[in-house]
């Protein structure tokens, strides 16, 4: 009965309000650094620990925030542990954060994360804003790898630096105009198999 | 002191037109797509967004040129920022209520939400890091705020146009204009090289 409120949290993060596709918020990354599998892939794992942690914080002080300043109070738990996730990642992969730092820094700036944290870890227990944080850190990092993956094939021929087809890639796709293109298609695709899904 | 001034001159076009926010950085697309479906909530905001760009920048530069080097705790800078930012934007919304209730009541939703705007974070962020001084930041601050109000026109003038059009179903709304931003973004792609900096 509680697992399946708890696999319920994570679908529903996953699929149903998938921050991306769905709910269109904290795009930026999902342009910015998806031009390997690899970025989009340590992109989504440092938003899912951010997203998991400030959820578990922010549930477990919700009693002691006064209402009219928890805004701030948010804000600086967030930043706080951006700034953890940032430096950590700058000291154990140093070759990404040098193409992706600003974005990890930037990471503060999500809406989606503000808005977990206002919508459903200041109202709720440990346990299910942990699995909020897990589902929508998990459909975040779900989106982002389909993405990445699907402009590295295209756009490099390659996964994950390995090479796959020996043809000329369609360069377009790692070129930052090519990430719109992406985006644009994958939600025209993820729409379409709604509305088919919702029909049948 | 003309080269200065050149210098600065080359940093407003380098951060409006060649390293456009929107279109090669990816930065501020929630504001950029919530915004742009009107022309004049488009004007309004980056009315709006300019201002607050150039001046939470300067407080950010003194502050972290004043305050958190000398107490070398720059790894702060983060949680810093976006504290001026927020309580800037907080002051901002109070005036701008008072001043144009008109204005507020169509972008009072957005204003709120340029506190979880990425450029105006990113600003201060590349500040700090490039090392530029308070003139530099400034006008890096005025370009990137010139380049994404010129962004927010382009895309508001398309998107008008958009809506009386045919468009395949799955892709009505949001994932068109998508596309239209790369298709756009290839064309700013033209202006690469133009300045060395």
């Amino acid at each position: 009965m509680i697992s399946k409120i708890y696999t319920e949290l994570i679908k529903n993060g996953i699929f149903k309000e998938n921050t991306i596709f769905k709910l269109a918020l904290s795009l930026c990354p999902s342009i910015a650094v998806t031009n390997s599998l690899r970025n989009g892939f340590l992109m989504g794992v440092a938003v899912l620990f951010v997203q998991v942690t400030v959820n578990i914080t922010i549930s477990l002080i919700r009693n002691y925030i006064n209402p009219a300043i928890r805004l701030p109070v948010f804000m600086l738990i967030i930043s706080g542990w951006v700034t953890i996730a940032d430096l950590s990642m700058a000291a154990f992969a140093p070759e990404a954060y040098k193409q992706m730092g600003l974005y990890i820094q930037l990471i503060v700036a999500f809406a989606s994360i503000l808005a977990r944290a206002e919508m459903f870890a200041s109202k709720n227990n440990v346990l299910p804003s942990l699995f909020d944080g897990l589902g929508m850190g998990l459909g975040f990092l779900f989106a982002l790898s389909i993405i990445s993956f699907f402009r590295e094939t295209l756009g490099n021929g390659s996964v994950l630096g390995l090479k796959l087809i020996n043809t000329k890639p369609l360069l377009i796709m790692i070129l930052p105009a090519g990430g719109f293109f992406a985006v644009g298609l994958l939600m025209g695709i993820y729409n379409w198999i709604n509305t088919r899904f919702n029909k049948l | 002191m003309n080269s200065e001034f050149s210098r600065l001159f080359e940093l407003i076009l380098s951060a409006s037109l060649i390293n456009n926010f929107v279109f090669t950085r990816f930065l501020g697309l929630c504001i950029f797509f919530g915004v742009s479906r009107r022309m004049e909530t488009a004007v309004g905001m980056s009315i709006t967004f300019t201002s607050v760009m150039i001046i939470s920048s300067g407080i950010s530069w003194f502050i972290f040129n004043h305050i958190l080097i000398p107490l070398n705790i720059t790894f702060l800078k983060i949680i810093v920022f976006i504290g001026v930012v927020a309580g800037f934007v907080q002051a901002s919304d109070t005036i701008m209520r008072k001043i144009t209730p008109e204005l507020y009541h169509k972008l009072g939703i957005y204003l709120a939400l340029i506190s979880t705007n990425c450029i105006i974070l990113a600003v201060p962020l590349i500040n700090a890091s490039e090392k530029y001084n308070l003139f530099e930041s400034l006008s890096f601050a005025l370009g990137s705020g010139l380049g994404f109000a010129l962004a927010l026109i382009i895309m508001a003038s398309i998107r008008e146009k958009l809506e009386l059009s045919d468009i395949p179903k799955p892709f009505k709304g949001l994932p068109i204009a998508f596309i239209i931003t790369g298709l756009i973004a290839l064309a700013f792609s033209g202006f690469t090289g133009l300045i060395k900096l």
